[in-house]
């Protein structure tokens, strides 16, 4: 469904990402882990078009993407939760969730679809009904978190892509958001792209897994070989830094 | 002082600190949604006015076709702006949009003086000049128009800017452009449609008041310098703010020439000006950044 070759992605003089391969298949929840700096955040953004790639391709369903701006990218059925939520914060919770059908509205969808959609959202995260009217600023970080997953799914993404969504969140709201992924998975057949620092919980939850150091992936493989691995044990699922990740 | 002629000042106070209002609001527009202050914006006020003549006197348009056509012109020069001043800069240094603005209205203000030339040029009311008279003081028709104008120009742009996709996801642009990028709404369409909107608004500014105040090449300078002191003092609020700190400007000026001297009208401005950009430079309500719009 989606596959990056070689691709190459520089700040400036940064150079962030250094020949990444990587590929999903259709109905696929693929992790991606990495440390702090490892250049994540620069793949999700790459494939989004937000920080486009110096070199490589990008395929999605066979076609080139990697020249597309980001709203292209959405149009395509490529959604994106980035890193910090990013809601639109004076905007309240139903303003938002249209926002993230702001396409669909632009090619005159029939609004009672996007409405529905809305309901679905609702649906998957009660929470957010109760405070439809909310301005999403006032909200908590998990409720932000739901936000902006239920944005994103305003635009019927094929493809989801989530930036650390769990990050500063506590484990019960943790379990939450992930039962939802996994809920859209099964009912909606979405594919997920999961980028985690919580290594543990995302390779439980994926079916594949990609390991990311310094711009490089340096494993990939299944999800539950990930979990045995030595290497990944020792890096990613060490008992101090899951500490230090929890906090 | 009589309450009358208080009144009086009030009344046309308000009619000009409407038109301070729109240009204000034009100034804030551009700003929340990119950020620039333009320096551009009194010149669309200017040509709102002398497309207005042209197409009066030249075409022969009567004025309810005239106008249109007059705001029409002025936007689609606004389009041509951004277009070609605007969006060729890439990253552009806050300096650079301040220089490329200054720059803009001052070739926009050179064409229209070979154009419409350096003379000062009427418009008719567009209802005649008879005078109206509330309690003591009168009003004439086109001060309704102005005020009347302005009202429902405030009320479409609130209804805009909250009720409908395309205004929210402008609001969105401004408070988080990356984030508006990927939900799918085109940046850079926003950041054009803004520059369309306030030249609209300026135009339609720069038409209702020409016919009280006349107009030439070079009035866009000290109509938009009023401009954006209205939107200082409403803190680039595109709402009420800015409409209040519009009013409060024209009543002032008109107290302040009424009862000083009319040598002080355009001094009031630059004091107001600079005592909230010392004193409040969040404007006068002290609404916070995200909150702008
Ligand atoms: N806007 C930028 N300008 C310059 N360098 C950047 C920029 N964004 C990221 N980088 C650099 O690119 C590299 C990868 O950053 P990236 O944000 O992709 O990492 P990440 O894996 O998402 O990290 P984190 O887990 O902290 O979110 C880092 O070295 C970072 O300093
Ligand atoms: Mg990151």
């Amino acid at each position: 469904m989606l596959r990056l070759k070689n691709i190459n992605t520089s700040y400036g003089k940064v150079h962030a990402l250094k020949n990444v391969s990587l590929h999903l298949e259709q109905g696929e929840i693929v992790t991606l882990i990495g440390a702090n700096g490892a250049g994540k955040t620069t793949i999700l953004n790459t494939i989004s078009g937000v920080t486009p790639a110096s070199s490589g391709d990008i395929l999605f369903n066979k076609q080139p993407v990697q020249s597309l701006p980001p709203d292209r990218i959405v149009k395509l059925g490529i959604s994106q939760v980035p890193e910090g939520r990013q809601v639109f914060k004076p905007l309240s919770v139903e303003d938002n969730l249209q926002m993230g059908a702001y396409l669909r509205y632009r090619s005159r969808e029939a609004r009672a679809d996007i409405h529905k959609d809305m309901e679905n959202v609702f649906a998957l995260f009660p929470r957010l009904e109760e405070r439809r009217s909310q301005l999403a600023g006032t909200m908590s970080g998990g409720e932000q978190q739901m936000l902006a997953i239920g944005r994103a799914l305003m635009a019927k993404p094929k493809l989801l892509l989530l930036d650390e969504p769990s990050m500063g969140l506590a484990p019960l709201v943790v379990q939450e958001i992930f039962r939802v992924l996994d809920q859209l998975r099964r009912d909606n057949g979405t594919t997920i792209l999961l980028v985690e620092q919580n290594a543990k919980a995302a390779l439980k939850l994926a079916d594949r897994g990609y390991v990311l150091e310094t711009g490089k992936v340096i494993l990939e493989g299944a999800a539950a070989e990930l979990m045995e691995n030595a290497e990944v044990k020792r890096a990613y699922l060490g008992k101090d830094k899951k500490e230090i990740w929890e906090r | 002082m009589q309450f009358d002629q208080l009144l009086q000042y009030a009344v046309s106070g308000l009619s000009t600190g409407a038109i301070y209002a729109l240009i204000g609001i034009g100034f804030s527009i551009i700003y929340n949604a990119t950020g620039i202050i333009n320096f551009a914006q009194g010149e669309f006020v200017m040509l709102g006015g002398l497309f207005t003549l042209t197409f009066l006197d030249l075409l022969k348009l009567p004025v309810w076709a005239a106008v249109p056509c007059a705001v029409a012109a002025s936007t689609l020069a606004g389009l041509v702006f951004e277009r070609l001043a605007i969006r060729p800069l890439r990253q552009p240094t806050p300096i650079n949009l301040v220089i490329i603005t200054i720059g803009g209205s001052i070739l926009i203000r050179g064409l229209a003086m070979l154009f419409w030339g350096k003379d000062t040029h009427s418009i008719p009311s567009f209802s005649g000049d008879d005078p109206i008279a509330i309690g003591g003081a009168t009003i004439l028709p086109q001060h309704l128009w102005i005020l009347g104008i302005t009202m429902v120009i405030v009320a479409a742009n609130r209804f805009y800017f909250y009720h409908t996709i395309s205004g929210k996801a402008m609001r969105a642009c401004s408070y988080n452009p990356r984030a508006a990028g990927l939900v799918g709404i085109d940046v850079r369409r926003m950041v054009l449609f803004s520059f369309v909107i306030s030249s609209a608004m300026g135009a339609v500014a720069g038409i209702i008041v020409a016919p009280l105040t006349m107009t030439a090449y070079d009035v866009g300078i000290m109509l938009g310098l009023k401009g954006f002191c209205a939107a200082i003092i409403g803190g680039m609020s595109s709402g009420i703010a800015t409409v209040v700190g519009g009013l409060i400007l024209g009543v002032l000026e008109s107290l302040g020439a009424g009862l000083v001297s009319s040598g002080y009208k355009d001094a009031i401005a630059f004091i107001i000006l600079l005592l909230l950009l010392f004193l409040r430079p969040q404007g006068l309500f002290g609404k916070r950044e995200s909150e702008r719009v």
